[in-house]
């Protein structure tokens, strides 16, 4: 999955010319990494701390939209597929919080600024998932727009958080997959599931687009996170590769996407399309899309409910290092 | 005419397709996100073995129903599952001991079968037991933080035990249809289990200072279709598309 914490901006001031910034500025220049222990500017610190925290955060609330349907896959492969899929989606979870504890911010820290509404995560998350083909959709167009972002950061400057991206775009690959193969099989189905199909693309065609951020007439924000080679592609450049691959495996398909100004520009070669309503955009991303309110309940509740079984196993640990103490010093004596 | 050795894969196969899907209903929801993954692995786990035997069940058969047919288009009274399995989540005691009481039973059961004089389910379960070892290690490291964690943790999983106790004497029950196969080499006879089985619950239980409840009544049935309430409500999320839309591809 994917983040839009690339498009909010450091607030603190650039820092001053120092020497250590410019050696820095002359390594990532070169295209060389910067690992944990080297010398980094705050400011560039605390963007990746940030990007990659939401980006996690963004992988963990996925899991729920499509949890939702593990139980009710319509075959046993697809249930084994979306499974393991969702568990996929934890594991890059689980690698980006190590990547983010890299620079210094727990990932107890990093959980709590999610639960308490502090931290975003992917504004796609907070639309639900009403029928199966929303789990094909899902795979192939929300993971197809995270790899479109994601293969970029394949070599972002920060050597921990580009090595993570490079297993989660093979694995995202092989999600877009199989969301394919799914509205494959629904568009070559019955009626009613090619319907589904048509109905889902409907929903989720817009919201998808989104996912890239606003556009760059809007966001002038890149300069910074360009520099630092974290950001590559400007959001339109990215939507735009995205909608040109995409238009065309959607009408493969024989589906119709939604957008009546969506035709092939034979001077440029690209797809155009309409005007994405930036109003809902800023509307879910502020907290009112239609299932805000139900991730964040579902994740604090995960959360609270695990208290006890974290206690136990925090309590349970210091237990056994008492223990392993005493038997060390009895030996001792 | 359903024969033995259909009923018999059967009943492993719906056992394992039933756990697997309670496991996954918690992917998304657990304590710490390990959790969420590792029980993503032993659902993944169970719902393999559970398509290699529904598949081969199929093949017993011979009325061309596939691992889906099975799975999708029985009503709960054709189910053959233990009763155990079909047990609400609880919490994450209830699921950690329910995995304890099944896996400590399951490992060695899958050892034996991978024996059989059945190739087949030789094979199938050759491939179950190398997981079910997994999945007793696991739990029962959890078995023993929950035990002798807190004071809460404790009294959480002694709880569990309670509750589900009941439910272990129906795995080591054998009827008319499995005597038939265990006296042919074919299935495993579960009497050969039971030291093998209080060991393992002894062991873990002991280090984690919980009690082993005392054998009282013994809740049984699920293995010729006669279920506790929770498994229609199990059945009507599995199969709620292929119910909905008969006949489609997916």
């Amino acid at each position: 999955m994917y983040t839009q914490a690339l498009n909010t901006r450091d607030q603190a001031a650039p820092s001053a010319d120092s020497e250590q910034d410019a050696r820095f500025q002359a390594r990532v220049d070169a295209e060389l990494k910067i690992e944990p222990n080297d010398w980094m500017p705050e400011a560039y610190r605390r963007t990746l701390t940030r990007q990659i925290s939401q980006h996690a955060h963004s992988e963990i609330v996925g899991m729920l939209p499509e949890g939702n349907w593990i139980t009710r896959a319509p075959t046993l492969k697809r249930k084994a597929a979306l499974l393991a899929k969702v568990q996929d989606e934890g594991g890059h979870g689980l690698y980006l919080y190590s990547a983010a504890e890299t620079l210094g911010t727990s990932r107890e820290e990093m959980v709590d600024q999610l639960l308490s509404g502090k931290a975003k995560y992917s504004s796609i998350f907070n639309y639900p998932t009403l029928t199966w083909a929303d789990i094909g959709i899902i795979g192939w167009l929300v993971d197809g727009a995270a790899i479109m972002n994601q293969i970029p950061l394949c070599r972002c400057s920060y050597g921990p958080y580009a090595r993570a991206m490079i297993r989660i775009c093979k694995e995202e690959s092989f999600h877009q997959r199989q969301g394919y193969e799914i509205m494959l099989a629904l568009c070559r189905g019955t009626p009613e599931q090619k319907q589904m199909a048509q109905e889902a693309l409907n929903r989720w065609w817009w919201p998808v687009l989104m996912m890239f951020g606003p556009s760059d007439k809007d966001s002038q924000h890149t300069d910074t996170t360009t520099r630092w080679k974290i950001k590559r592609f400007t959001n339109d450049e990215l939507r735009q590769k995205f909608v040109d691959a995409t238009v065309p495996q959607g009408h493969y398909l024989g589906l119709t996407f939604p957008d009546p100004a969506l035709r092939l520009n034979e001077k440029t070669g690209h797809w155009d399309y309409g005007e994405i309503d930036w109003s809902e955009f800023k509307r879910v991303i502020a907290g009112d899309g239609p299932c805000n309110r139900q991730r964040m309940k579902q994740r604090r509740a995960a959360h609270e409910n695990g208290a006890w079984v974290r206690e136990a196993a925090l309590a349970y640990a210091e237990k056994r290092k008492a223990r392993e103490r005493a038997a060390y010093a009895e030996a001792a004596e | 005419m359903e024969t033995p050795l259909f009923t018999y894969t059967l009943r492993l196969a719906d056992t394992a397709l039933i756990l697997g899907h309670r496991l996954s209903e918690w992917v998304g929801h657990a304590p710490i996100l390990e959790e969420d993954l590792a029980f993503g692995n032993m659902g993944l786990d169970l719902i393999g073995q559970a398509r290699s035997l529904y598949t081969y069940a199929g093949e017993i058969e011979g009325l061309r129903r596939d691992e889906d047919a099975l799975a999708y288009l029985r009503d709960a009274p054709a189910y053959r599952n233990l009763l155990l399995v079909e047990q609400p989540n609880g919490d994450f005691a209830a699921t950690m001991i329910r995995q304890l009481l099944y896996a400590a039973f399951a490992h060695p059961y899958f050892g034996a079968l991978s024996k059989s004089k059945d190739e087949r389910l030789a094979a199938i379960a050759a491939k179950a037991v190398k997981e079910m070892a997994y999945h007793v290690r696991h739990v029962s490291e959890w078995t023993i933080r929950l035990g002798d964690g807190t004071d809460e943790s404790h009294r959480r999983a002694q709880a569990a035990l309670e509750e589900l106790w009941p439910y272990t004497g129906e795995m080591f029950e054998v009827d008319r249809v499995e005597r038939a196969l265990i006296e042919r080499g074919i299935a495993v006879d579960p009497a050969t289990l039971r030291a093998i089985w209080d060991r393992t619950i002894d062991e873990v239980l002991e280090e984690a200072t919980l009690t082993r409840p005392r054998d009282g009544f013994m809740q049984s049935g699920g293995r010729s279709g006669r279920h506790s309430e929770h498994l229609g409500f199990i059945l009507a999320d599995l199969q709620f598309l292929q119910r909905a839309y008969p006949g489609a591809t997916w």
